[in-house]
């Protein structure tokens, strides 16, 4: 391997690890945002002390892991100029924008309103409060519509004409932003989102239930997640088979890939497991069902589909990560949804919060989410492999004429910082989800001390008696 | 023609705002150096948390802006300068997470590791950003739309200084800060910083204004020329009518009037730099056009900027009136 390609692979091995350890987090922060909405709504309209506490419980942990997306999120900002600049200088008109979008309508609502969020309850009241959680939430949801545009813009190019030096430029922009992939990918990831931090405060509220099985605000946080996994996980399901039915239309290779599929044949078998050879061109220790691959894919008994062998070998995307990957990703939506029934049982029988075995999966299942989140990415992004615009531009033409020292350094150091950094991070979250929910539960900062009273300076005169001064965690 | 020109505005205002205002919260970062109480420390970040990833949202609207509608900038000016740009990134992952997690911390030592990553983010951060200007300020060798310069081009004795330049101004921004928004012995000694770094940074632009005109024979040009020097000669008498008003609020111990003052320098130092380089954007040989994205890109963005700016500015405005007034030691923010 020359050094041109060690410098592609490490400046490719760069962007998989900053925006791996990255994607967690916006997961984490839609899912999250919107679970804080939700409950400070059910909060505001019944009153009951019990959602404040959840609030409060995960609004701590909220900013936590918004810090970190922040920071990680600037990285990724800058990352297509420093490592792949040929792909910004040609993609750059079609995809900056979007991202431009992003920055303007998402990234400024959620900064704005975050630190009313988090620090300001009392000292602009309760509805106004609420409306800022509101906008954080929303921001998030926003900012996931533009770059899973743009990121699906790369997936499936349209609305654009090339200039003669190889540029892209904009045709039409409704085009471009609802290409054809987009409105599956979008569904796709919030729900994913929405599901993985289900999965997280439903382990957090079984692992106190385990402890104490009285506890209210375990129990609203294991009850609600259940219910989301009752309901979304099969959800879910559905939209990945349409999401997949999207792909096999506009890139089949990388079904093809998925699947281990290396030739096309009247009732497609479905390999179940194997190991896809690249090199012989067949897939080992296959394990293989018959007919069941055309049924999902082409709905029909006879129908069939093309294999890796049918694109030229320059064109096909690697298939064993992406093999793999597809696997836990599915393996995992198939365990969440089986919970979700499990609970449905348990809950109709009245057992729902004494069930000690599953308590106990539920606490495993904790990172479930984020892990089959994180299988879908890799089964996507090198599933595109080898493009960054799919069928268009190639990805070692997309790189910067940055040298080996260069990308290999701040590779080394991004992984240093990162590992150091959100290793903290990662034991700050976890040391606060081990800390009990307790009844009047202290937010993350409430009052940052200031001498003025806010906009409407009641509240921090007379506290509204649905917000009795909160005693102060012991921290 | 015009359309690249109003984005240049843009671009460069969204740049100003985030010197502006991430310049004082970089500011208290690197005024850990000095204070080392734990109570005061508090106070110092607390004066800031709110408000700080507000901020620090300019620098991605600078950094994705530029890719969106001068994406050939973008593409030479980032590879040129890319060990101070990952520097800086880097930088600001640990000073941005260690305002959570100075708080989250359980031992001492921790919190004291949490403060260090603070304080040298905040300082490293500067450093690169100055150190990023001034290799963009002295050009950057571009061939065939690619960076074409060696690995440490972005390393002379012009940028090192604008590097250090940028270090004290944030730390003058951040310390007239803290004399608008806090009291007592902190403001006292913010005071006193604020008059020292005021010095410093004014001898500093001094040097740097003088040569910057030397590393371009047009900046000279652009300077000094007949009759360019009736709009440019404003600026140096300027900056010296703000140093005045500055060392006057400093005695009068006025509260706000020393940040005005330091933003103002800012102000006029960047309005320096318009001056030096329009219409490059990237010396010696890019132009504001030349790095133009494409009519319809640039078109459909500033729709969308040119509603949400002002938006945005009213509920930036709103979240600062939200946390307006002094911050109070003793009572703590977790």
């Amino acid at each position: 391997m020359d050094i041109g390609s060690t410098a592609i692979l490490l400046a490719r091995a760069q962007f998989a690890f900053t925006i791996g350890f990255h994607i967690i987090l916006p997961a984490f922060s839609i899912g999250l945002a919107n679970y804080l909405m939700v409950l400070e709504g059910l909060w505001l309209l019944t009153g009951r002390q019990v959602y404040m506490d959840v609030f409060q419980y995960w609004l701590k942990i909220f900013a936590v892991g918004f810090a970190m997306g922040v920071v990680s999120g600037l990285v990724m900002s800058y990352q297509f100029g420093t490592n792949w600049g040929a792909f910004a200088d040609k993609a750059g008109p079609i995809v900056g924008p979007l991202m431009g979008y992003e920055v303007l309508t998402a990234f400024f609502l959620e900064a704005g309103f975050l630190g009313i969020m988090l620090f300001g309850r009392h000292r602009v009241g309760p509805y106004l409060h609420f409306a800022a959680t509101c906008f954080v939430a929303i921001g998030t949801l926003i900012s996931a519509f533009w770059i899973l545009s743009a990121n699906s813009w790369m997936q499936t190019p349209t609305g654009y004409k090339t200039s003669l030096d190889g540029r892209f430029l904009p045709d039409s922009w409704l085009h471009i932003i609802f290409n054809p992939s987009f409105p599956f990918r979008w569904v796709h990831m919030v729900i994913a989102a929405f599901l993985s931090v289900a999965f997280l405060v439903g382990a957090v509220g079984a692992y106190h239930l385990l402890r104490d099985r009285q506890n209210q605000a375990a129990r609203t946080m294991f009850s609600m997640a259940m219910w989301m996994a009752a309901f979304v996980a099969p959800i879910q399901i559905l939209a990945g088979d349409f999401h997949g039915l999207n792909t096999l239309e506009h890139q089949p290779a990388k079904v093809a890939a998925l699947e281990g599929d290396w030739h096309a044949e009247p009732g497609q078998r479905l390999i179940l497991l194997g190991w896809p050879n690249m090199g012989t061109e067949k897939t080992d220790f296959e394990v293989s069902i018959p007919h069941l691959g055309a049924l999902i894919l082409t709905h029909t008994w006879n129908g069939e589909i093309k294999g890796l062998a049918d694109f030229p070998r320059d064109q096909r995307p690697p298939s064993p990560p992406i093999f793999v990957a597809f696997r836990v990703m599915v393996l995992l939506g198939v365990l969440m949804a089986a919970i979700g029934i499990a609970g449905l049982w348990k809950r109709y029988r009245g057992r729902l919060y004494y069930s000690n075995w599953l308590l106990r999966c539920m606490v495993i299942m904790g990172p479930a989410g984020f892990m089959a989140l994180l299988s879908g990415w890799v089964v996507t992004e090198v599933g595109r492999q080898p493009y960054t615009v799919y069928g268009m531009l190639r990805t070692e033409e997309s790189v910067s004429p940055i040298g080996l020292p260069g990308v290999a350094t701040s590779l080394v150091a991004f992984a240093i910082v990162y590992f150091i950094v959100f290793g903290a991070g990662f034991f700050f979250l976890l040391r606060l989800m081990r800390h009990m929910p307790i009844v009047g539960e202290g937010g993350p900062p409430q009052g940052v001390p200031v001498r003025s009273a806010g906009l409407t300076p009641l509240p921090s005169l007379h506290p509204d008696p649905r917000h009795p001064t909160e005693p102060r965690p012991a921290e | 023609m015009i359309l690249p020109l109003i984005w240049a505005a843009l671009i460069a205002f969204a740049v100003l705002a985030y010197v502006l205002l991430d310049g004082f919260d970089l500011g208290i970062g690197i005024l850990f150096v000095a204070e080392d109480r734990d109570e005061d420390r508090d106070v110092m970040v607390n004066s800031i948390a709110p408000v700080w990833d507000g901020n620090e949202t300019w620098l991605v609207l600078g950094g994705g802006g530029l890719f969106a509608v001068f994406p050939l900038a973008y593409a030479v000016v980032m590879p040129a300068l890319y060990p101070t740009i990952i520097g800086m990134l880097l930088a600001l992952i640990f000073r941005g997470v260690a305002f959570e997690f100075r708080f989250r911390a359980i031992t001492r030592r921790g919190r004291y590791w949490w403060d260090f990553a603070f304080c040298s983010g905040s300082i490293l951060a500067a450093l690169c950003q100055g150190l990023a200007l001034g290799g963009l300020l002295q050009g950057v060798r571009v061939e065939n739309r690619h960076y074409a310069g060696g690995w440490f081009d972005w390393l002379t004795a012009f940028t090192i200084l604008c590097g250090i330049a940028l270090v004290f101004g944030y730390a003058l921004q951040g310390a007239t800060w803290l004399i608008w928004r806090t009291e007592g012995r902190l403001q006292r000694r913010c005071r006193r910083y604020a008059g020292y770094l005021g010095v410093i940074l004014l001898a500093l632009i001094v040097i740097v204004s003088l040569w910057t005109p030397m590393l371009n024979p047009r900046f000279t040009d652009r300077w000094f020329s007949w009759p360019n020097i009736l709009i440019t000669s404003p600026v140096p008498i300027l900056v010296a009518l703000v140093a005045l008003r500055f060392w006057n609020g400093l005695r009068r111990r006025e509260e706000a009037s020393p940040f005005l003052c330091a933003q103002a320098w800012f102000v006029l130092c960047y309005a320096g730099l318009g001056i030096s380089l329009f219409p490059l954007m990237v010396p010696p040989s890019i132009t504001i056009w030349d790095a133009a994205a494409p009519f319809e890109s640039q078109i459909f963005l500033l729709i969308g900027a040119a509603i949400l700016i002002p938006i945005i500015l009213s509920y930036t405005a709103y979240s600062y009136w939200v946390f307006r007034g002094k911050v109070h030691p003793g009572v703590h923010y977790h």
